[in-house]
């Protein structure tokens, strides 16, 4: 099956998502272009972290714009696997396809490390290869991550499972410590209503090889594969 | 037409936590300026654009903020429209 990796200017996570697509027998990733208006004949679309457009303005607003998201928000909007990682969630909540917006980290600071993350929901096309509760070890690595909705967003995020991840602590508890960026409600990762699109700040194409450090990030590239392989899409 | 400055001037929404703002509050605090009880962060944006008026240039100035220089969830913008001086080559200097 083939899934889409979308670079855009300033991309640099590109090359990863499609790496770790590629260790997945059935997958063949390819990149599109943020200059093309057609994403062909894919399955799912990544979009990748990075510094789009330098993320002047503020990031992701201008990347929202370019021709290929017109494509992707109808892919989207069709029923389409979208996974928008770091830069990619900011892009999907500036073009509307999340709720929400991604702000400031409350520290100030680019925070670069290993977090630990809480599987709040297996009823996605993304983690039905984890188990619900389940730690992964996983890499952020940003500095404007810091989830922001209102609160009766959140609390319609809360009513219908649509936190998919949430930062917590080596041993699963919710702390203020384990929150590398201030989030609301402790948030990590979220889906649409209809479940098809999935927004994360950390990495999970970072954690999928021994050699760095995890691969707890594998499942949600198999949960995909496996979603898609069911014929359940569209 | 006539051209026109509009001064957009970007604003974090009033409850919407500033850590960049409390990280200057802090700094002036450190310099010794009491009685500051607040500091907020926006950008300015300033735009040259043509329009037939006034009215015209702030309905322009104000779609475009709506569709790109301030996101909704979380700031607010506000505008301030001058209409521009006569410019040296518009008129005045034939050469």
């Amino acid at each position: 099956m083939k899934i889409a990796v979308v670079t855009f200017p300033g991309s640099n996570c590109d090359h990863d998502c499609y790496r770790a697509l590629k260790l997945l027998d059935e997958v063949e990733p390819e990149f599109r272009w943020h200059r093309d208006r057609e994403l062909g004949a894919v399955q799912a679309v990544v979009l990748p972290g990075g510094f789009s457009y330098g993320d002047y303005l503020r990031a992701g607003a201008i990347a929202r714009f370019s021709p290929i998201m017109e494509a992707v928000v109808a892919f989207a909007r069709e029923g389409g696997l979208v996974v928008g990682i770091c830069n990619g969630f900011q892009v999907l909540c500036e073009v509307g396809l999340l709720p929400g917006a991604l702000l400031r980290n409350e520290s100030l600071r680019f925070r670069s490390h290993e977090v630990h993350l809480r599987v709040e929901s297996t009823g996605t096309p993304f983690t039905s290869r984890y188990r619900k509760g389940q730690i992964l070890r996983v890499p952020i690595a940003h500095g404007e991550g810091n989830y922001h909705a209102e609160p009766e967003v959140l609390a319609e995020l809360e009513g219908t499972d649509r936190i998919v991840f949430r930062y917590v602590t080596p041993s699963g508890e919710l702390s203020p410590e384990a929150n590398p960026n201030g989030s609301a409600h402790h948030i990590a990762g979220i889906v649409n209503e209809s479940r098809n699109v999935l927004g994360m700040m950390p990495h999970p194409e970072r954690a999928v090889e021994e050699v760095l450090g995890s691969t707890d990030g594998l499942g949600l590239f198999q949960s995909m594969v496996d979603h898609l392989t069911a014929g359940v899409t569209t | 037409m006539k051209r026109f400055h509009v001064e957009v001037r970007v604003k974090p929404r009033p409850g919407l936590l500033d850590p960049e703002g409390k990280a200057i509050h802090h700094a002036l605090d450190s310099l010794g300026y009491e009685g500051l009880a607040g500091v907020r962060v926006g950008k300015v944006i300033d735009l040259e654009l043509a329009a037939g008026n006034r009215e015209e240039a702030d309905a322009r100035a104000r779609e475009m903020c709506r569709k790109l220089l301030a996101n909704p969830v979380t700031e607010d913008f506000e505008l301030a429209v001058a209409e521009a001086p006569e410019s040296d080559d518009e008129g005045g200097q034939a050469s």
